[in-house]
């Protein structure tokens, strides 16, 4: 995407970190449609330098909120992806062994070569030097400004990880023992998003604000179909996201998310239909519904959902 | 409670006098939110409502379970401003998030009343029979002086939690090659690398979901289950969760958590609102799975169900969900109490539907077997289906 134009746009309009609204309209500028409380929430993150907790559903819009926001802030948007075993090597920095390693050895052989005598604190210093150190997102977040910081999936990680976190956002520094303290010149923006498949831990939550998404009413999700996918008819838009909020109340393994309702009037776009109507809908149904059950279930409904 | 201050008189004690109000209603509202909450607002406008709330809700709640309590406490505390001046309508209108208590609405009423079996009168004087004799007695026919002792025994237990293998990584003497280390040992030797350091990935405690059945039938057994499930709870906390079944799904795990066996039990006793009712197993199975077993609960968790396996319900929508939850989790394990009895069948409809999907079938009518089915829980073998 071309972050450049976008903050153009942005600045055209407004500072978009003046005011809840301003910021709205911003990130109305990126195709992200956010409510008051979105806003608000993300507002307040920027000038609270507090990380953003977003939890809700999965698909709806938590990892797009945090790239429209780098995008409506020009700043890069740097993601760390979570996982279980999940350290410090692989969130914050590491170094590079095996280069270390090498360089060791090479100093040694011209000193042997030379006959000189090696000095060790040099040694050591060359050693430890910047070239040598890997730096992972949170260590890049830090360094890099403006920059947005997307912790995602942090219910994947363990308390270990979730404990290490808590101390490098409230300081926005981390301390390197051979370097020194690293410390972020403007705090980058911190969202942290979770799907709920385990309870994070207080500790965490209350440094953090607490935000909770929702699937998102009719209009605005026709809304975001329109501005997400250029040159989608209305009625396709509308249709899609009819069909979809009925999906959501029959009874589901996994009710889909806005995401996936993106998916699907995208491949419907794709197979070139106009609008949506029982066969195209049935070619398409995989880009909405995930379980073999489900698809079954609103397969054979699928005359009375599109019924208007 | 304080009375309510208007934000124009004074807003920092309005604002405070509100989290007070939270606090009541059951929040965990501390120092930092607080002050968390009055910089919010210094950051937005205070005379706005619509902001007001925001900056409450993003900074004083943490769970979707606060919220509709944030709501209520919110609309009574900052009255509506008098029609005409501009006031923006606050109560969310978005659908509530889901509860996790899930309720679901009993179409058919009330349960089965059925066979207490009667609070036997009988005095068991054989107190001297000592505990050997009392741990393979029936837990349904014992009388209030064996189950008083009985529940110290239960106390006593010690159970290990089952364990799987983490992906994170700790020192040990084979496995990968540990780098930084290895690196860090060498510096000490001149640069010298004497020994490769190695590191492995560690152990952590396996989930563990128990579902207590505390329908009509499954009354006589319900107390000494629950003070199993406490004992299994206290041992670890963290990754285990108790629901009871009935009529609807209840969560237990926080009330249990208490130290105290007496307090603990009092709580869970009153948090459960469909004590010896009917039991429709399919359906709040499916809520468990919905609510808490897809999203992570129950994915390689040690799932064990206690109930006796009468269905009221459809036993094909038992069937299927046993048959979901046997997909997520590593191990489900049904214990049923009339298993150990002489002459036991798995004939109930509810039990014929979900044994195919089951790891093991086992007996949980004394202290004997629920020391079993401990053993059964810890082994790490995922066998097939095998009957007791």
């Amino acid at each position: 995407m071309a972050a450049g134009l976008c903050v153009r746009h942005a600045g055209l309009v407004q500072d978009p970190t003046s005011s809840p609204t301003a910021l709205a309209a911003a990130l109305r500028e990126t195709g992200y449609l956010a409510d008051d409380g979105l806003a608000t929430a993300a507002f307040l993150a920027m000038r609270m330098n507090r990380p953003l907790f977003c939890e809700g559903e999965p698909g709806t819009g938590k990892t797009a909120l945090a790239q429209a926001l780098a995008q409506v802030l020009g700043a890069e948007l740097i993601r760390l992806q979570c996982h279980e075993g999940i350290d410090a090597s692989q969130a914050l920095y590491d170094w590079d062994f095996p280069r270390q390693l090498l360089h060791l050895r090479s100093l040694e052989a011209s000193a042997a070569a030379s006959g000189e005598k090696l000095d060790a604190e040099a040694v050591e210093a060359s050693l430890y030097d910047q070239r040598f150190l890997l730096a992972r997102p949170i260590l890049r977040a830090l360094r890099t400004s403006p920059s947005v910081l997307l912790v995602d999936e942090i219910d994947r990680a363990d308390d270990e990880f979730e404990a290490f976190l808590l101390e490098v956002l409230t300081e926005h520094a981390v301390t390197i023992p051979e370097l020194g303290e690293v410390k972020a010149e403007t705090p980058p923006v911190v969202v942290l998003t979770s799907n709920r498949t385990r309870e994070v831990h207080d500790a965490l939550k209350r440094r953090c604000l607490y935000l909770w998404l929702d699937h998102p009413d009719l209009a605005r999700e026709i809304e975001i179909l329109r501005s997400r996918i250029p040159g989608i008819p209305e009625r396709l838009a509308t249709e899609v996201a009819t069909a979809v909020r009925k999906i959501r109340q029959t009874e589901l393994l996994k009710p889909p998310g806005v995401a996936e309702s993106l998916d699907w009037a995208r491949a419907l776009q794709l197979v070139g239909a106009r609008h949506l109507d029982i066969e195209s809908a049935a070619a398409t149904l995989g880009a909405v519904l995930k379980y073999r059950e489900d698809a079954d279930r609103v397969r054979a409904q699928l005359d009375t959902l599109l019924a208007s | 409670m304080p009375a309510p201050v208007t934000v124009d008189e004074d807003p920092i004690a309005a604002l405070v006098g509100f989290t007070v109000v939270l606090r009541h209603a059951g929040l965990n509202i501390t120092t930092d939110r607080v002050t968390a909450f009055l910089s919010a607002v210094d950051q937005l406008d205070v005379t706005s409502r619509v902001q007001t709330y925001w900056a409450g809700r993003l900074t004083l709640c943490s769970d979707p379970d606060d919220l509709p309590r944030y709501d209520r406490a919110f609309a009574d505390w900052f009255t509506p401003p008098r029609e005409g001046s501009g006031g923006t309508e606050l109560i969310d209108q978005r659908k509530p998030p889901p509860p996790k208590l899930a309720a679901l609405t009993s179409p058919n009423g009330q349960g089965e009343s059925d066979d207490s079996e009667g609070d036997e009168e009988e005095q068991f004087l054989a107190r001297a029979s000592g505990n050997e004799v009392l741990r393979h007695r029936d837990l349904a026919e014992l009388s209030p002086a064996e189950r008083e002792h009985l529940r110290r025994l239960l106390a006593l237990l010690k159970p290990d939690p089952p364990q799987r293998p983490s992906r994170r990584l700790h020192p040990a003497r084979r496995g990968f090659s540990d780098a930084h280390r290895t690196l860090r040992a060498a510096l000490r030797n001149g640069g010298e690398i004497r020994e490769l350091r190695k590191r492995d990935h560690s152990v952590r405690p396996r989930k563990v979901v128990l579902l207590i059945d505390v329908s009509g039938s499954m009354e006589p057994y319900a107390d000494a289950l629950l003070r199993f499930a406490h004992v299994v709870v206290r041992r670890a906390p963290a990754s285990t969760e108790v629901f009871t079944i009935g009529t609807r799904l209840t969560r237990v795990t926080r009330e249990l958590r208490m130290r105290d066996p007496e307090r603990a039990l009092a709580a869970t006793g009153r948090a459960i609102p469909d004590w010896s009712g009917g039991t429709r197993l399919g359906e709040v199975l499916r809520a468990f799975i919905d609510r808490w077993g897809q999203r992570g609960a129950a994915r390689r968790a040690v799932v064990v169900v206690f109930s006796d396996g009468w269905e009221r319900g459809d036993t094909e929508l038992l069937g299927s969900q046993c048959a979901r939850l046997a997909r997520l989790a590593h191990k489900v394990v049904w214990v049923n109490p009339h298993a150990g009895k002489d002459g036991y069948a798995p004939i109930q409809g509810g039990i014929v539907a979900a044994l195919p999907h089951l790891n093991q079938l086992l007996a949980g009518h004394s202290l004997a077997t629920l020391e079993k089915l401990l053993e059964v829980m810890a082994s790490s073998d995922g066998g097939r289906v095998t009957r007791r």
